[in-house]
């Protein structure tokens, strides 16, 4: 019982993980998807943190007189990979703006109807030639 | 000039791919242009007449060219087997040019350049075929024969030309890729070796069951040497216009095919492993039936070449046979075949082109009574039927001959029957066209009086006339002097004097 | 100066990327850009020499020394990789302002170079470094730019590929960075060389078979293994041209190269393929898409579409050749890394061409093209023949290495099935083939002229290429084969 509380950490880190990864397979929303990407991307930037933690240790912040630290380079890995976090919903949202302006909505549903209608307008244009 | 033999040997095969530069630059100039195609065969040719003679007096002759993979290089050396086909091809090329400047001229056909480069091409992948010293060396010059000769096939550009080569290169790249090259990998894996070698290169105590099935692949994969079920492309083929039909698919294509099987049986797998080998029997049989069944086929055609093509599956069954057979006088048989075969089989391709050209006619029965339009043609005809079935006084009943000996020293009765039916099926479905001609009377339709026809026909054009004379005449000569032939023919099991490469 | 290399390997296009922005003229960038990618393909020259006399070159970066420290890490086969990816690019970059001016509007095309430069950086970064978190940073570099560099293409769909390419890149490369974080957390470092032998003490763990499955899975959808794929056909078929002339001879060799760096250097051959059933499991997957994806190949309209789905099968045969797990299977997969990118690079950057100048990827717009573009179409078919493996191509010689290794090996099966698979490809080739050659063109379109220079130099380099190597395999098999015998010394 120790062992499932004691591990709450991975247990909040798989938690959201799923539900970042069933967010973006599930819903068709554009934006949704991203939001459910960084959900995922954040459940895994708690994992690398939470296991830097040293038991009964202090903040990786020299101090006279303390001798057991957490480990920082954890930290400074996850300040890395959040900024490619960023960048990549950055751009993701950017995407979704000018899908916006080509197609007319933000719905995988609509947009992928868009392209098979498409797709079907081409063979017959193809029929006639 | 005094060339070495090893520099000949070279320039039997790089030269034909060089005149493709010459036969462009001429492309508005036709009679120049030809000019190169001849210059280019008659040196070819005295090339392949000087590496005999070379061969002849004893003279070793190897050359290598580079070493494409560890262990493995391009080269080539001459022996028996691949000199009598080289000199069969090189001759038959100089021939078929001189028919070609007639068909094609007589027929007034578009692309002439392109067809005089492929056909350069494919002659200088056959010279390869014919003197590669290794099953990888043979294989390059194979694929580069079979990718040269579709754009011949396909020369007309119509619907009917694509298809037919969609069927020639699928049937012969599947097989080739699926079958030829993984048996190839699977010998060089076996036998550390791909060199062509007296007696055979695998190991004493190599799995013969895994030979066998090595074997099979071999046989199936030679697609060029058309077994059944492998054949569907030799007709397919016949979209062609004739000169290709004569040179590639009666000389060039499907000779290299049977050489190959001729190399594979006698150089890689030797005679004494195919006699234990559990797959060889049914390979036998399997050849057998695909004689026996060509010719059936053969006889409800009513298209001549198509009638032809399929007597060529059956005819290169028997040289299949004769390797299977595994015994000398059945490589003697088989290797003297490859030279009858060749000099009927033109023959008889460039009467039906010049019957195409001359009367605008391709069925056998519009052919009746043709004799009397085309005397010099169909008597040639029938010297070349004669040759196909195996009488005198032409050469193909030394072949044939042999064959029979050699299955009967191999006790293979069914075989020898199996050869004997085919034979009077030969004269069933080749006779009857030079008959009819002679002593038929012309086909007059209802009302529609034929009289205006015989008017208009006459002889084929006078290149191609040259070009049949000599071929039939090939015929009756093989006859009266086979020596030079059955020397070569038997020298092939006669071991070499010395080692080639590592 | 030559100390140096390691590091200036990725310094010189990460550098100009930036520095495009000062010049303003798009074909100033140009030049630009192609300066700096051919003073990588010279650096990756040198190193390759290095690294065959010297046989692992190893870089502290800021001084700071290993396993604290970050370190690059030359050894044959990450010099091999890098020398395919600059040698490419650079060759590629030949055609790109040409083959830009009508496919990005103007004032985009400095920032097409500037991404092209940063994705060139993020997969020579991959390639070189030897800490593991780097991969992950510039395999992250390499991918947003890669992401955006679709997104410049004309069609819209390119928007929504791109947008696909984002979501399922974004989770490959999650994957890869859970998978280094456990890793991590069982050893305490992050340099490769380390991870290499500090792993084995921990190998029974759960934990580590978890992050070896994490990390593996998350390379195999940058590789567009079979089914991890379906990003990879829209991405290649409405990206810029010159995009997926690059993408296509590179960004799956990058992939390739991190599961085998990780496979045998890091967790070890007896790891990987004794405690997983990768061999077996590797052996379906890469079969599957060989046949798979060549088969869908054969119904597309688009041929862009067409020869990404070739891709995926040609990955399906390196995958073949890596689940064999013997020397000559590596061996096999290495040269046809190098032979692959040899071939699509040829022949996306000939479809680059046609396209040019046709302005359609339709196959039915091909026809009569054998007569217009001559030489152009020859190339296409002379690339075609190298991807169905008739000899005197490079893709015989792939194609022998593989079928030899499998014999070798006993798997008899799979060299007949490999063999097979090779004729599918003869079907899709042959259908271009036809169309350009035996159709006329179509009623009521403008006649095109050939391909300009720009184009027809850098494409008859790649396939003189093809046949060269296909030929004199010296040097790409010497190489091969001492990369996959050091990867083999190594592991345990």
């Amino acid at each position: 019982m120790t062992t499932i509380l004691g591990l709450y950490n991975y247990w909040i880190v798989i938690v959201l993980m799923m539900i970042g990864f069933y967010i973006i397979i599930a819903h068709g929303h554009l934006i949704k998807k991203i939001v459910g990407l960084n959900i995922f991307q954040t459940s895994v930037f708690i994992f690398y943190i939470s296991v830097g933690k040293v038991e009964g240790a202090s903040a990786p912040i020299w101090q006279e007189g303390i001798i057991l630290y957490s480990n920082p380079l954890p930290h400074v890995l996850i300040l890395t990979a959040i900024v490619v976090g960023i960048a990549t919903t950055a751009l993701g949202l950017a995407l979704i703006i000018r899908i916006k302006e080509a197609y007319g909505s933000v719905d995988e549903h609509d947009i992928q109807a868009m392209d098979n209608q498409d797709m079907v307008n081409q063979d017959k244009e193809q029929q006639q030639c | 000039m005094n060339l070495s033999l090893e520099t000949l040997l070279q320039l039997c095969i790089l030269l034909p791919v060089l005149a493709t530069i010459g036969i462009v630059a001429f492309n508005r100039h036709q009679n120049l242009r030809e000019a190169v195609s001849i210059f280019t065969s008659l040196f070819v040719f005295y090339a392949v007449v000087s590496i005999y003679l070379g061969l002849q007096s004893g003279e070793i002759i190897s050359v290598h060219w580079l070493q494409i993979l560890p262990g493995l290089s391009v080269s080539f050396a001459v022996e028996p087997l691949g000199m009598i086909f080289a000199l069969i091809a090189s001759f038959l090329w100089l021939v078929t040019i001189i028919y070609s400047i007639g068909y094609m001229r007589g027929h007034n056909e578009d692309h002439q350049t392109r067809f005089y480069c492929c056909f350069a091409i494919a002659i200088g992948g056959v010279m390869g075929v014919a003197f590669a010293d290794n099953l990888l060396t043979l294989f390059i010059f194979y694929e580069v024969l079979t990718l040269s000769t579709y754009p011949l096939v396909t020369h007309a550009g119509t619907e009917a030309a694509k298809k037919g080569g969609r069927i020639y290169l699928g049937i012969l790249l599947s097989t080739s890729i699926a079958f030829f090259l993984f048996a190839i990998l699977g010998t060089w894996v076996i036998a550390d070796t791909l060199d062509f070698t007296q007696g055979g290169v695998f190991p004493e105590d190599a799995n013969t069951t895994l030979l066998g099935i090595i074997l099979v692949l071999f046989i199936f994969g030679i697609g060029k040497a058309a077994i059944m079920p492998f054949h569907r492309w030799l007709p397919a083929a016949m979209v062609a216009p004739t000169p290709v039909s004569a040179l590639l698919h009666a000389v060039a294509v499907v000779k290299a095919g049977v050489f190959t099987v001729m190399k594979v049986g006698v150089f890689i797998f030797g005679l004494d492993l195919l006699v234990v080998l559990p797959t060889t029997q049914f390979l036998l049989y399997l050849a057998g039936a695909s004689v026996l069944l060509a010719s059936f086929v053969a006889m409800r055609q009513d298209n001549l070449k198509a009638r032809l093509a399929y007597s060529t599956v059956s005819q290169l069954g028997y040289i299949t046979i004769g390797v299977l057979l595994a015994t000398s006088s059945g490589v003697i048989a088989s290797s003297m075949n490859i030279a009858m075969h060749a000099f009927g089989k033109i023959t008889l391709f460039f009467c039906a082109g010049a019957i195409l050209v001359a009367a605008h006619k391709s069925n056998i029965s519009e052919m009746r009574g043709l004799g009397r339009q085309m005397p010099f043609t169909m008597v040639a005809f029938f010297i070349g039927s004669l040759s196909i079935i195996g009488l005198p006084p032409t050469g193909g009943t030394w072949s044939k001959w042999y064959l029979l000996m050699a299955t009967l020293e191999t006790e293979q009765l069914i075989i020898m029957a199996i050869l004997m039916l085919s034979s009077l099926l030969n004269i069933a479905y080749l006779m009857p066209i030079p008959f009819h001609a002679f002593f038929s009377n012309m086909p007059v339709k209802n009302g529609y009086g034929v009289s205006t026809d015989k008017v208009q026909i006459k002889e084929a054009p006078i290149a191609s006339l040259i070009a049949i004379g000599i071929a039939a005449l090939g015929c009756l000569i093989l006859f009266i002097y086979p020596n030079p032939l059955y020397e070569l023919a038997s020298a092939i099991l006669e071991p070499k004097q010395s080692t080639h490469g590592n | 100066m030559l100390a140096h290399l390691p590091i200036l390997q990725v310094i010189v296009p990460l550098m100009a990327a930036p520095a495009c922005l000062i010049l303003r003229k798009p074909k100033l960038v140009w030049l630009f850009t192609l300066l700096a990618s051919s003073l990588a393909f010279i650096i990756s020259i040198l190193l390759l020499q290095q690294v065959m006399v010297a046989d692992t070159i190893s870089y502290e970066l800021g001084g700071w020394s290993p396993p604290w420290g970050i370190e690059y890490r030359i050894d044959k086969l990450n010099a091999f990789i890098a020398l395919i990816i600059s040698g490419v690019s650079t060759v590629v970059l030949l055609a790109a302002q040409t083959s830009i001016e009508k496919e990005i509007p103007e004032d985009k095309q400095t920032l097409f170079y500037i991404l092209y430069l940063l994705s060139l950086t993020g997969m020579l970064g991959i390639v070189t470094t030897g800490d593991a978190f780097n991969v992950f940073v510039f395999l992250e570099i390499s991918s947003l730019s890669a992401y955006s560099l679709i997104a410049l293409g004309k069609d819209r769909r390119a928007l929504w590929a791109s947008f696909q390419y984002l979501i399922m890149g974004t989770i490959g490369a999650t994957f890869i960075l859970i998978g280094i974080g456990l890793m991590y957390q069982m050893t305490g470092t992050l340099n490769m060389a380390d991870l290499a032998t500090r792993l084995p003490e921990v190998a029974e763990t759960r934990t580590v078979t978890t992050a070896y499955v994490f990390f593996i899975v998350g390379v195999c959808l940058k590789l567009a293994l079979f089914p991890l794929h379906f990003w990879l056909p829209n991405a290649y078929a409405y990206a810029p041209s010159i995009v997926t002339a690059f993408f296509a001879a590179t960004s799956t060799k990058v992939a390739a190269y991190l599961l085998i760096r990780f496979t045998f250097s890091i967790f070890g051959i007896s790891f990987s393929f004794t405690t997983l059933p990768m061999e077996t499991l590797f052996l379906v997957l890469g079969l599957l898409g060989i046949f798979i994806a060549s088969t869908v190949a054969i119904y597309q309209d688009n041929i862009k579409h067409v020869f990404a789905y070739s891709s995926v099968a040609q990955v399906g045969y390196m995958i073949v050749g890596f689940s064999l797990s013997t020397h000559a299977g590596l061996t096999a997969m290495l040269l046809h890394m190098f032979n692959h990118a040899l071939m699509k690079g040829a022949l996306f950057l000939a479809l680059a061409a046609i396209i040019y100048r046709v302005g359609s990827t339709r196959i039915a717009d091909f026809q009569g093209l054998g007569r217009q573009m001559p030489l152009t179409m020859a190339a296409v078919v002379v690339g075609g023949l190298s991807l169905i493996g008739v000899p005197l191509t490079v893709g015989f010689v792939s194609k022998w290495y593989l079928v030899v290794a499998a014999i070798e090996k006993g798997w008899w099966w799979v060299a007949g099935l490999v063999l097979l698979g090779s004729l599918l490809a003869v079907i899709y080739v042959w259908r271009i083939v036809e169309t350009a050659y035996f159709k006329a063109p179509m009623a009521g379109r403008q006649p095109v002229k050939e391909a300009p220079m720009a184009f027809l130099v850098p494409v008859w380099l790649l396939v003189s290429a093809n046949v060269y190597f296909g030929v004199d395999t010296r040097l790409s098999v010497e190489i091969a084969t001492a990369a996959a015998k050091s990867l083999f010394g190594v592991a345990q």
